[in-house]
């Protein structure tokens, strides 16, 4: 049997994986990204490059109630100086248990940016500015626990 | 045995697809075995099947502690949920009826928060939601006793004699819950 007759069996194998995947919680991804450099007293921009895995949404920075956990990105440590945060454009989704009314949901890839100010004290050299990027995960029928992952973008202060 | 595609025949490799669907579908929909369900609700099962659900203590709002063998001889509808979970909103308050109307004929809803934030998230979306059933505060152990609940809401019936009866992961169907009540009642 050649693979171009197995590949009518490939909507068969997704439907499987989809039937034993539905259920586990999703994991968000940040894309490693190369060293950042910056130059001491000057502006610089940190972009995360994340994802959730289709057939899943987070809550955006901004969600439409209040019992609902926001995307929060935290940084913690390392040599910048932190401006401001940007958080991806919202969607408004409906979904099966929001009756008809939209909530405010982070979906596929995006980017979260954040504005730093290098200090013109700062050590030259590499070093890490290091973070977390909290989220709280849902499909279109049950939610999973808020998790935190850990954000480390590797610096070079020249 | 080579379950390679290109040394089995057609007819073989369909069925053996065929065959690895309906395992994936089964668990899929049964669940894997003392894993909670996969899909929205599992049928009643026969009381010859069912296991004892596990016991646990765990506290209420003012520090009692709450044990499902207390509720023994009673049917109960065991529900994992949280504050920030949209779909366990939903049931809320299909539970807060059926608490309603079945609490004299022997049935009563117990709700376990896994909310981290603990009774400063949970008291005041209680009052709000006007929940009329005893609401206590869950943890890992208890969640691993269950099958390890991740996805929320995750709700168990429970017969008369404190063994599973029916498993509902995700949001479920309110019809689906109240025939199961009525069953076991």
């Amino acid at each position: 049997m050649r693979f171009k007759s197995c590949s009518k069996f490939v909507p068969l194998f997704l439907l499987i994986g989809v039937a034993l995947t539905a259920q586990m919680a999703p994991e968000l991804k940040i894309a490693s990204q190369a060293t950042v450099k910056v130059k001491r007293g000057a502006p610089a921009t940190v972009t995360l490059k994340v994802s959730l895995p289709a057939g899943f949404h987070a809550n955006s920075n901004t969600p439409t109630e209040p019992n609902l956990i926001p995307l929060t990105l935290k940084w913690t440590g390392g040599p910048l100086q932190e401006g401001v945060i940007t958080y991806p454009k919202p969607l408004m989704e409906t979904y099966q248990f929001t009756a008809g009314k939209p909530i405010s949901v982070v979906a596929g890839a995006f980017d979260v940016v954040t504005k730093f100010k290098v200090p013109a004290a700062a050590a030259t050299g590499p070093s890490a500015q290091t973070g977390t990027l909290r989220y709280q995960a849902c499909n279109d029928r049950m939610c999973f626990p808020p998790k935190t992952v850990p954000v480390n973008v590797t610096v070079s202060v020249e | 045995m080579n379950f390679s595609p290109h040394s089995v025949q057609p007819g073989r490799f369909f069925i053996l697809l065929a065959v690895i669907a309906g395992v994936a579908v089964t668990l899929g929909s049964i669940g894997w075995p003392d894993k909670p369900s996969a899909n929205v609700g599992s049928p009643v099962k026969d009381g010859k099947v069912r296991k004892q659900a596990p016991d646990f203590e765990l506290k209420d709002v003012n520090g009692k502690v709450v044990r499902l063998s207390d509720y023994k001889g009673k049917v109960v509808l065991l529900d994992f949920w949280a504050t920030w979970c949209g779909p366990c909103g939903i049931e809320i308050p299909w539970f807060t009826e059926f608490q309603r109307k079945y609490k004299d004929r022997g049935f009563t809803v117990l709700g376990v928060s896994m909310d981290d934030g603990g009774w400063k998230d949970v008291k005041p979306f209680v009052a709000e939601q006007k929940i009329n059933y005893q609401i206590v505060l869950g943890d890992d152990k208890t969640s691993d006793q269950y099958g390890d609940v991740e996805a929320l809401p995750t709700t168990f019936v429970i017969d008369r004699e404190g063994r599973i009866a029916s498993v509902h992961v995700g949001l479920a169907d309110k019809k689906e819950f109240d025939d199961a009540i009525q069953k076991l009642l």
